[in-house]
């Protein structure tokens, strides 16, 4: 098999006025390397040489063959390394501890009291401005929160998050959390944006965790 | 003047049963094909392969037939309808016209009456093999230069080429087996390997009728007819549908066809090694075993080598494969003449 090496066309050099480098020219081929120019040799580029594989022709073919059946051995040993596909509908990739999908809502562990106080702080932080929430005052007959005030509507439109985390981070009470969860396409826009309660009840963990060594 | 003599006919009826057998078990064997090379890519690359579709994806194949058979037929407007139409046509007939000289055994007794275990036995195997396959180049040729566009035409104009060049090797490859075996007949061929398998005398023959039948199947590493990368699928750019559908399935015949016969002459046919002599029925399993194996090795340079460029495709079908395959037959021609 030829291999012809292909160096970049170098300039051509300069040619003086009286057409030295015609080919009816008396004057035999300024063969001198041009500072310039450093290893260009000027035949080389003109001329083209098929060569046999490196080293040589019988070696080289030998070469040729040899990494040929190299190749053929390297394809072959992968069969035998075996797939690395992650079946994913049926085995889910698993996801690191501050994988940031979708939020959950928390509530106190001991009174089942709701830890959003309503400040609104995290739709501030918001730089898609997908949180809305409107605060309403607790009362002594309906206490929805542990604050002064809770959140009567809080809503999180996933179509337009870009799962930054800034809200968890604006979040005074540790209200709001990034969870685990990725799979959250739907058909329709409006089943994207989730209410309080959605948020809030216990979501159904799909992702599988990684271990720390993983 | 005669040209040809069929070894052994049969009654009419029975070439016609033949014949629909012979066509039926090539249409099956296709999928099997077209599935195990889907497979063995995936399993080559670190992936799966096909495994939606059906158990282990074992229905892939028919849900790609069934979806390019219920595509609309169209055609660019620069083509030439009748060409265009019956380019595809040429591509089957011939990749199924080659099948039928490949023998999966001998003669056997089926219900008292004697039948040959192949479609026909002519007096001039190989020639009429290079003869499918010269026909053959038209349905490529025409199938580009008809769909009036440029890639198509350059894809057929790389395979007209490629066709020619390789050809004269793959068929001064089987010279040496020719003169060895002094018959052109195929089952003749078997026959006399009875006692060593042509695959061993005949190595340097054996490769360069592999690397050939490579070139002339257009497969990797020889697929510059087809090179998805830069002729966008080459002589079958504008095709869709049925008859895009027809090509596919001569491509993968045509690699049946080629396996079928390196079977027979380089790999002793339906015989067995150390002298086992199963029963008749055997006689076809050993056969598409053996094509399996062929196959396999095609699938295997599929995945390994990549694709060559155009000078280097030229230069080693003129320069590296006809030598080698004429010092081959040279030397084969001596070795027998001062053994004889």
């Amino acid at each position: 098999m030829a291999d012809t090496p292909h160096s970049p066309a170098p300039e051509q050099p300069p040619r003086d006025a009286t057409g030295a480098a015609g080919p009816a020219s008396e004057q035999p081929l300024d063969t001198r390397v041009p500072e310039r120019l450093g290893e260009w040799r000027p035949a080389e580029d003109v001329i083209e040489v098929v060569r046999s594989p490196a080293p040589g022709a019988s070696r080289g073919t030998w070469r040729t063959f040899r990494e040929t059946a190299r190749g053929l051995r390297t394809t072959f040993g992968q069969i035998l390394a075996g797939p690395t596909t992650v079946q994913y509908p049926e085995e889910k990739v698993a996801v690191f501890p501050r994988f940031r999908g979708r939020h959950k809502l928390h509530r106190f562990e001991d009174s089942g009291l709701e830890k959003c106080v309503g400040c609104s702080l995290c739709a501030a932080a918001c730089p898609a401005d997908c949180i809305r929430v409107v605060a309403a005052e607790n009362t002594p007959q309906d206490r929805v929160s542990a604050g002064e005030r809770y959140a009567a509507v809080y809503e999180i439109n996933l179509a337009q998050c870009i799962f930054c985390g800034y809200c968890e981070a604006a979040c005074p009470f540790d209200a709001i959390t990034m969870g685990h969860d990725y799979e959250l396409s739907d058909y329709d826009r409006e089943d994207l944006i989730f209410t309080k309660e959605m948020l809030l009840a216990e979501a159904i963990e799909r992702a599988p965790l990684r271990n720390e060594d993983e | 003047m005669l040209l040809a003599t069929v070894d052994y006919a049969e009654e009419w009826w029975i070439q016609v049963i033949k014949a629909i057998i012979i066509f039926a078990i090539a249409l099956q064997l296709v999928p099997v094909v077209l599935l195990a090379e889907r497979k063995l890519l995936g399993r080559m690359q670190n992936r799966y392969g096909p495994n939606r579709v059906g158990p282990f994806g074992a229905l892939q194949p028919l849900a790609d037939i069934l979806k390019l058979l219920t595509k609309e037929q169209f055609r660019p407007t620069t083509s030439v309808g009748v060409l265009f139409a019956v380019a595809p046509v040429i591509s089957i007939l011939t990749a199924c016209a080659a099948f039928a000289i490949i023998p999966f055994g001998d003669t056997q007794n089926i219900f008292g009456t004697e039948v040959g275990l192949y479609g026909i036995d002519v007096s001039i195997g190989p020639l009429y093999l290079f003869a499918c396959g010269a026909i053959a180049f038209y349905g490529i040729m025409l199938g580009g230069w008809s769909s009036g566009s440029k890639y198509s035409f350059l894809g057929s104009m790389r395979g007209a080429a490629q066709l020619i060049s390789y050809e004269v090797s793959q068929g001064l490859a089987l010279v040496g087996v020719i003169i060895t075996a002094q018959t052109l007949s195929l089952t003749g061929i078997v026959h006399a390997q009875t006692g060593m398998w042509f695959f061993i005398p005949q190595v340097v023959g054996f490769l360069i009728f592999l690397v050939a039948g490579f070139a002339e199947t257009n497969r990797a590493p020889f697929d510059l007819t087809e090179a998805d990368a830069e002729l966008v699928g080459g002589y079958n750019t504008e095709y869709g549908g049925g008859r895009f559908a027809s090509y596919y399935f001569a491509e993968y015949l045509n690699v049946l066809v080629v396996a079928g016969v390196v079977a027979t002459i380089f790999l002793g046919g339906w015989l067995l090694p150390f002298g086992i002599h199963p029963p008749g029925w055997v006689d076809p399993i050993v056969v598409l075993v053996k094509m399996g194996i062929v196959t396999f090795l095609f699938i295997w340079a599929r995945a390994t080598l990549p694709r060559l460029r155009y000078d280097q495709l030229m230069s080693f079908g003129w320069k590296v494969l006809l030598p080698l395959a004429t010092l081959n037959a040279l030397v084969t021609a001596i070795i027998v003449v001062a053994t004889d």
